[in-house]
């Protein structure tokens, strides 16, 4: 198979191109390592499902890469230590969703050592099967920011065929450069990860789609790609370009049908990321415990692209970058777009950490919002083909079943309607209340 | 001159025919109604809150017909009502225990940080989705009002950000109970009269950095009152509803809370109306 129509960089129809797109502050900086932290604050649940089983308990002594939880089901991941240290309690410490959450406190003993490794595997001869097995054991969720365990992605029921592992290197939001640094530094790595990826799902066609505001990581990666088996597909810059719904319609041409998921087409799409967490976890045994983040915004004093452990808190992140130079007046845990305000910076890197964005305070706004004025471009602007205006005024006064009539589950909160919304209705707000409210009354 | 008549005779037959057809039907598919059901309808309230579980005042009353429900099940009739209404059908009245709302939070704009600028929707459930809410409390109430809206009855006002039952009005439906995405309002016996106005089960420490008024289980009213009249649960304390003998309003000047969360429900709405300069 071929991307359709391959000679202009894919897209998607519908999406928005904001204007600051930010990425030229941290495109440039090279990922450093950041140095050791006497404590890490290890928040447990970092996966989307079943929480995971603790295994430790206050006193404990831990290796680097030592289990911390076991998986809580199918649907869940292993945790493992970012360090060597000793457990210092097992606490609760502020959520990146603004509810306090379970952490384990880690005090470093400063050694930084390896504990047991994963036997390392042979990159031509691991078995599927193997591969599967290592992704779960290794942690590794979706990194892009959804934190869905990889390994569930990998084992498709046996009545979906999948023919095609899309890769996501797009980093369509403003201001992130974690996947963009990753690509251009550790292709091969990337690559690698992605031919093990092909093979667990058994697929020939493996893409990986870039959007072209990254030439240097498509120009290294395409020097590279065709001894893997590999494909590098140049995408248009529009957001959200690496939804997978979007990606998949933009580098296949289908679409996945309504309330269904990327396997109903034939189609798995991975994030980069996680797609490097893999190649370690498989070739070189490592559980994943720390990732690239991005540490940006006109804030921050050196803006750029850290290697952090999970469990290092913002504020420490925010200290490697150099500290702020203003006051900020927003921190936000992954982009401008879909990422989560913080109200305490004693949040900590979880796995689907992309980025810390810092934002100035005369460009956070306080909107009136006022309204529906029916302009329509809200519609335009939908990559869900969806009615946002007329949504939302149906939510406004708790219509909800009209709202799941109109189909509001499909809504990927990707934000494109409230971003050009000339109302400055907070839409995405409303559509993500009337999911709530409808899964709420289908649980009952 | 013919085709009026002839008019006027098909219109009388096709009425005629009709009629009967009417007849027969209505004859045929006669549904017994029990006029006892209206008579009860008549006696409730007609509130059609549905805090007795039933769709509206008219299925309750069929249920008190039938003798599924006891006329006492209704949380909105007064004793009276609830005598004539049993009087008339010559049945129990069916002692109940009467309920009252109660909104088990103390942090209104004075006492809780406000952590964050919002101007979202406004709306409980809304701000619960975006980082728990503008409040530090992630536990607290929300204050966007949707129990009060969702109060058929206007008993609950949202005083400084904080809202408050006002007993007198509160028929103990519980229609607000399901509307807090916090689980904070409990419906208790109406013979409570002091509550400890926090359900956070936070740690002490980490409830007095984001609110002043918190409970943080010094177990002072534990040791003024009865053991059983209070429930220890980690690091919060709350009153036994389902004690045998509630604990009263004497226990507030012997508990001496220290943060002030142990309050009569009188007592708290007197505060939250200084507060807001209310009242003389």
């Amino acid at each position: 198979m071929t991307p359709n129509n391959s000679s202009r960089p894919l897209t998607f129809k519908g999406g928005i191109h904001p204007s600051k797109d930010g990425k030229a502050l941290s495109r440039a900086a090279a990922v450093r390592e950041a140095p050791l932290l006497a404590e890490y604050q290890l928040i447990v649940q970092q996966n989307v499902g079943a929480p995971p089983e603790l295994l430790v308990k206050a006193g404990d002594e831990l290796k680097k890469g030592q289990l911390v939880a076991k998986a809580g089901g199918f649907v869940s991941v292993p945790l493992h230590s970012p360090t060597s240290g000793k457990v210092k309690e097992i606490s609760r410490i502020p959520g990146p969703m603004g509810v306090p959450v379970q952490a384990v406190i880690i005090v470093a003993d400063g050694n930084d050592e390896w504990g047991e490794l994963m036997p390392p595997l042979d990159w031509k001869t691991a078995e599927p099967q193997a591969v599967r097995d290592r992704v779960r054991d290794a942690g590794i969720v979706g990194m892009g920011g959804a934190a869905f365990p990889t390994h569930v992605k990998l084992s498709p029921p046996p009545d979906k065929k999948i023919d095609c592992l899309i890769l996501n290197g797009a980093e369509c939001e403003p201001y992130l450069t974690a996947d963009h640094r990753l690509m251009v530094e550790f292709p091969e790595k990337v690559l690698r990860g992605a031919a093990l990826l092909g093979r667990a799902l058994g697929v020939k066609d493996i893409f990986i789609g870039v959007e072209v505001n990254k030439p240097d990581a498509i120009e290294i990666l395409s020097s590279q790609a065709a001894g893997f088996g590999v494909k590098i597909v140049a995408l248009q810059v529009k957001y959200p370009q690496g939804a997978e719904k979007h990606l998949i319609s933009a580098i296949t041409g289908r679409e996945v049908p309504t309330g269904g998921l990327p396997m109903d087409v034939g189609c798995v799409v991975q994030n980069v990321g996680s797609t490097a967490a893999a190649a370690d976890a498989v070739l070189e045994g490592k559980p994943l415990i720390d990732r690239i983040v991005t540490v940006t915004g006109e804030p921050v004093k050196t803006p750029g692209n850290w290697r952090l452990k999970l469990g290092t808190p913002v504020a420490e992140a925010i200290r490697f970058a150099g500290g702020v130079t203003c006051e900020p007046g927003k921190v936000i845990l992954g982009g401008p777009m879909m990422g989560f305000a913080q109200k305490s910076l004693e949040v900590t890197v979880m796995k689907n950490t992309s980025g810390i964005l810092l934002m100035k305070k005369d460009d956070i706004i306080q909107y009136q919002s006022t309204a529906c004025i029916r302009c329509g471009k809200c519609l335009d602007a939908c990559p869900m083909n969806l009615q946002p205006g007329s949504l939302s005024a149906a939510i406004e006064s708790e219509k909800f079943d009209l709202a799941a009539k109109n189909n509001v589950m499909d809504c990927v909160e990707c934000g494109s309607c409230a971003y050009i919304c000339p109302a400055h209705r907070p839409l995405v707000q409303h559509f993500r209340r009337a999911k709530a409210e409808i899964r709420n009354r289908s649980k009952k | 001159m013919e085709i009026f008549i002839a008019a006027v005779i098909a219109m009388a037959v096709i009425g005629l025919v009709l009629g009967g057809v009417i007849g027969i039907t209505a004859r045929l598919f006669r549904v017994e109604v029990d006029p006892r059901i209206e008579l009860v309808a008549e006696l409730l309230p007609g509130a059609n809150c549905g805090g007795c579980g039933k769709a509206g005042c008219a299925d309750f009353a069929k249920s008190v017909v039938t003798g599924e429900n006891p006329p006492g099940k209704c949380p909105v009739a007064s004793r009276e009502q609830v005598a004539a209404i049993a009087q008339a059908l010559g049945i129990e009245a069916g002692a109940t225990v009467k309920k009252v709302a109660v909104v088990l939070c103390g942090g209104d704009r004075n006492q809780e940080k406000v952590q964050t600028l919002y101007n979202g929707v406004s709306d409980c459930v809304s701000a619960s989705l975006i980082a728990g809410g503008p409040k530090g409390c992630a536990y607290g109430c929300l204050g966007m009002g949707s129990c009060a809206r969702a109060c058929p009855f206007n008993a609950i006002e949202v005083v400084n950000g904080l809202a408050v039952v006002h007993p007198r009005l509160c028929v103990g439906c519980g229609a607000c109970v399901e509307t807090c995405p916090r689980h904070l309002i409990k419906l208790v016996p109406r013979a409570a009269k002091v509550h400890i106005y926090c359900s956070s089960p936070e740690k002490g420490a980490a409830k007095m950095k984001v609110c002043s008024v918190p409970c943080i289980a010094c177990r002072k009213c534990v040791k003024a009152g009865e053991e059983e009249q209070f429930v220890i649960d980690g690091f919060k304390v709350s009153v036994n509803y389902d004690a045998a003998s509630l604990v009263g309003t004497d226990i507030l000047g012997r508990a001496k809370c220290p943060t002030g969360c142990l309050l009569s429900e009188t007592g708290h709405l007197k505060i939250e109306a200084a507060q807001t300069g209310e009242v003389a």
